[in-house]
């Protein structure tokens, strides 16, 4: 935990200033109660106001701005997650953002189990961006990805709950006059069992602002817990079938107008002109704006930007990217490898590995880019005025949207007001900020809010896309069928030397190689290098699973070809080679069980197996398949994880079937190609998604453990890739190299 | 031009161009945003309203087309009898992630169970391969709409 988070949970009055101005952004006004404790005056941000006519409204969404209650009174917030008024309600501020992986549900869960109050009556809101308060160690700042949150969570917002806890038990004990360790918390209520006595936090919370705090905040014993590892409801899942949710697509400002937006086809590319006249004749077109690579169509509604848009004649400045093919990308990739690359792990002698090897397995396999297709397309709604910009928007990463925004505006970071909102997915789309700086670039040049809106073409042409990798892999083997040699060099782009420099070291991504260079299996002669080459001016970026998911679908690959070359079942020579990894073996072991692994497969079928541990997690999965006539239905898929501790097992089991499906989609479909500086494809049309009916039953298998918590968003997707395709393999005897499956396993 | 459409059991007038699709009126004009943009070709399913409690897709339904059909959105789905079924189901299990596809998700199978009360796997294929989740909820959703069918 860093010291910032350290003191501002200590509650210092020094450190109460940053909570101060933290609130002050949300548009909240704070003073002194006349009793001494906090009050908080709340001013709702305009999202959520004066929406249609009368009688439209839907049910109101307790998550967000709009939906913590004014409180009347005073509030105790003793730190930066936890506010409880005089009624007794319990707002919580949740550092992390909601993107569908279940932190509005899980940090609650760790945040009231230690405050002692039910978990159904607390209200959320969204953190404001103040790296100070909610900055994650794990990834250096206030971002939401990487799988991290419940790592990151799980003992800060626990003390956090504690920490409240023990100030409100200690303002009753004074009361009563009774030791405080006479007393307990539960349900929300300070109970002093002795003299039958009870008194509600919201009663005590002017009593318990006064109070110093606590030097020490005893956690609870695992063994008390009563809502960390059951499987609590999620608490965002009302407000998601009756339309309340706020999206920041669903924002509506008063006065708002709305921009479609048409970004030059060819990357790198500039407008150059633009004939707009028949936009304007459109009805409701208001404004047409150039901002460098694109243009937007500003109007009354959404359909009349639409159609503006469509009406544009623009003639771009396409540049030199206007001649490049995807056949040149991939050129670029292979001429690389053949450079020596930063070495990432270096263990024994390869050399010597690989002249005492028996046999010898070469491969190269190659990953396509991919964009992330979020089902909320991207968007953003700014309001730039000469004092001040507001932003309404769904961010992993609040605090990089007010440093975007004050460099486009000129404006004091003071002067920018984040509405962060529940996202509509993320999967790494939502890490980047291009299209916030875009529309504060449109609103710049607009009179009043203005919402910037991505078609879907749009979205998928102009996504940030997951690289293109080119791995060149080799393996020696013993007699035995053992690796004794061991070679890989991964190709490709350097997100994190775009996102966070600072993070690469010698020339090595830890991205890029992670998993690759951290394997479970008993190597004993290993490198493994990285060149960084980029696709010149295809803007690339995180995307669910990171690095671990181009890692494992190699690696796990390269080992099922070795068991093959070794004739050895793939389960066995896994499990040979994991004796150092117990977790490992023990999640295989349980997979290999769940699935009847060794049970014959009729012809036309096939299985498939793969081990990771990634994430703080270890995964295995088993993946059932038929191929008929070069089409892949995915039967079903076998999962055991083991990730530590559980705070709510079936949010384990929705994020590891979540990631199971992105990653068949990924496998089977998932593919941008680029023509003439183009991106091809343009819709779910030509980026197909998997569907309900090629859903396969997909079993999760939690293995119990006493071990810290892993994460749990991302490692389906990347487990589940290899053992796809080495399902597919012992189907047919297509070893797939490339993805995704597309057409190659059609033979006519 | 105004158009008067009845939207959840409300008349609203709203001055909309005949080939407005339904989804902008509902999202920019009457307000009602929980009806979701997803593909604007109806391929996603994230648009779906009921129109006389049929399951349509709103995003390449022109507004000139809707006449006097009755138009319920995801906001009032809850007070018809299929609607409360599923969304209770949706509940019980626990179906969604990140949301965003969910209202239409619960139209379409509000829709399926409204017209047959006890679906096939088949049926809920059919009814359902119209919307896209993207956070993978599938498992979930079939299961909900058998949970929702058998609460019939």
């Amino acid at each position: 935990m860093s010291q910032g988070l350290l003191d501002a949970q200590n509650g210092h009055p020094d450190k109460r200033g940053v909570t101060r101005r933290t609130f002050l952004k949300f548009g909240f006004t704070v003073g002194a109660a006349a009793g001494g404790g906090l009050m908080l005056g709340f001013s709702f941000p305009a999202a959520g106001e004066g929406q249609g006519a009368p009688g439209t409204q839907g049910a109101r969404s307790v998550i967000g701005g709009d939906g913590i209650e004014t409180p009347q009174d005073g509030v105790f917030a003793p730190n930066a997650f936890v506010q409880i008024d005089r009624a007794g309600k319990v707002s919580l501020v949740i550092p992390k953002v909601e993107m569908g992986q279940g932190v509005y549900t899980s940090i609650p869960m760790l945040i009231a189990e230690e405050l002692e109050v039910p978990i159904e009556s607390v209200v959320i809101d969204h953190a404001p961006p103040d790296a100070k308060l909610f900055t994650d160690p794990l990834l250096g700042g206030q971002l939401t990805g990487g799988s991290t949150s419940i790592r990151y969570a799980w003992e800060p917002m626990r003390k956090a709950g504690a920490a409240a806890r023990v100030l409100l038990v200690s303002a009753a004990a004074g009361q009563w006059q009774v030791d405080p360790a006479s007393c307990r918390a539960e349900g929300g209520k300070v109970v002093h069992a002795a003299s039958s006595r009870s008194i509600g936090y919201g009663e005590l919370v002017d009593a318990a602002a006064k109070l110093p705090a606590p030097q020490n905040v005893p956690l609870k014993d695992p063994k008390d817990f009563r809502l960390i590892g059951t499987a609590v409801k999620r608490l965002d899942s009302p407000e998601k079938i009756d339309g309340a949710a706020m999206y920041g697509l669903d924002v509506r400002v008063p006065g708002m107008k709305y921009a479609v937006i048409v970004n030059c086809p060819v990357f790198g590319g500039t407008v150059a002109r633009v004939d707009d006249t028949n936009a304007k004749k459109i009805p409701g077109v208001r404004q047409v704006v150039k901002a460098d690579n694109a243009v937007a169509v500003v109007g009354d509604h959404t359909w009349a930007a639409k159609r503006g848009a469509s009406a544009l004649v623009i003639e771009w400045n396409e540049g030199k990217g206007a001649t490049l093919q995807m056949q040149q990308l991939v050129d670029d990739l292979a001429n690389a490898s053949k450079r020596d690359g930063a070495v990432a792990r270096k263990d024994g002698d390869i050399d010597k590995g690989f002249r005492d090897a028996k046999t010898r397995v070469d491969a190269v396999y190659q990953q396509p880019f991919l964009a992330h297709a979020t089902m909320e397309p991207v968007n953003c709604t700014v309001h730039v005025r000469a004092d001040g910009c507001d932003v309404w928007v769904g961010t992993q990463v609040p605090t990089r949207a007010v440093d975007t925004a004050a460099k486009v505006t000129g404006l004091p970071a003071d002067k920018i007001v984040i509405h962060n909102h529940l996202l509509g997915g993320g999967f790494g789309r939502r890490l980047e900020t291009d299209f916030i700086e875009q529309a504060v670039k449109i609103g710049k040049q607009v009179d009043g809010p203005v919402k910037v809106v991505y078609m879907r073409d749009e979205d998928i042409q102009h996504d940030m896309f997951r690289p293109y990798y080119y791995d060149v892999i080799s393996a020696g083997l013993d007699a035995n069928g053992k690796p004794v040699a061991w070679k890989h060099r991964i190709v490709g782009s350097s997100i994190l030397a775009r996102f966070a420099p600072p993070a690469i070291k010698d020339g090595v991504d830890p991205d890029a190689v992670e998993v690759a260079a951290d394997l479970p299996y008993d190597l004993p002669n290993q490198l493994v290098d990285y060149v960084r080459q980029e696709p010149r001016d295809i803007p690339t970026a995180f995307w669910r699973g990171v690095g671990p998911t181009r890692g494992t679908f190699v690696v796990e690959s390269f080992i099922d070809e070795l068991a093959v070359q070794a004739k050895a079942d793939p389960v066995q020579y896994r499990r040979d080679l994991l004796a150092k990894t117990p977790r490992a073996r023990n999640v295989l072991d349980v997979a290999a069980h769940a699935a009847a692994w060794g049970k014959t497969v009729p012809k036309g079928q096939g299985r498939g197996v793969s081990v990771m541990h990634a994430f703080g997690s270890f995964f295995a999965m088993v993946a059932d398949v038929t191929v008929a006539n070069g089409e892949v239905a995915v039967n079903r898929v076998v999962c055991a994880v083991d990730c530590g501790m559980v705070v709510n097992p079936d949010t384990v089991e929705a994020q590891i079937q979540g990631g199971v499906i992105f990653a068949i989609t990924a496998v089977l479909h998932g593919e941008i190609t680029i023509k003439d500086g183009r991106v091809e494809q343009t819709n779910f049309t030509d980026y197909p998604v998997l569907r309900l009916s090629q859903t396969p039953p997909i079993e999760v298998h939690i293995v119990k453990s006493t071990e810290a918590p892993g994460g749990i968003g991302e490692p389906g997707t990347a487990a589940l890739m290899p053992a796809l395709a080495n399902a597919i393999y012992a189907a047919t005897g297509k070893r797939l190299r490339q993805l995704p499956v597309g057409r190659q396993l059609q033979t006519a | 031009m105004t158009t008067t459409l009845n939207v959840n059991g409300q008349d609203h007038t709203v001055d909309a161009p005949p080939d407005m699709p339904l989804l902008w009126v509902l999202r920019d004009l009457v307000g009602l945003t929980g009806t979701k943009f997803g593909c604007g070709i109806a391929q996603c399913g994230a648009c779906t309203v009921h129109l006389d409690g049929e399951a349509v897709r709103s995003c390449v339904l022109p507004v000139a087309a809707v006449q006097s059909r009755k138009v319920t959105t995801i906001e009032a789905v809850g007070s018809t009898p299929a609607g409360k079924k599923i969304q209770d189901a949706w509940k019980a299990l626990d179906v969604v992630q990140c949301g965003y596809c969910q209202s239409g998700q619960v139209m379409s199978a509000a829709s399926l169970i409204a017209a047959n009360p006890n679906p096939s796997d088949a049926d809920i294929d059919a009814a359902m391969d119209g919307n896209i989740c993207r956070c993978g909820t599938y498992n979930r959703i079939r299961a909900a709409i058998k949970h929702a069918a058998k609460g019939a």
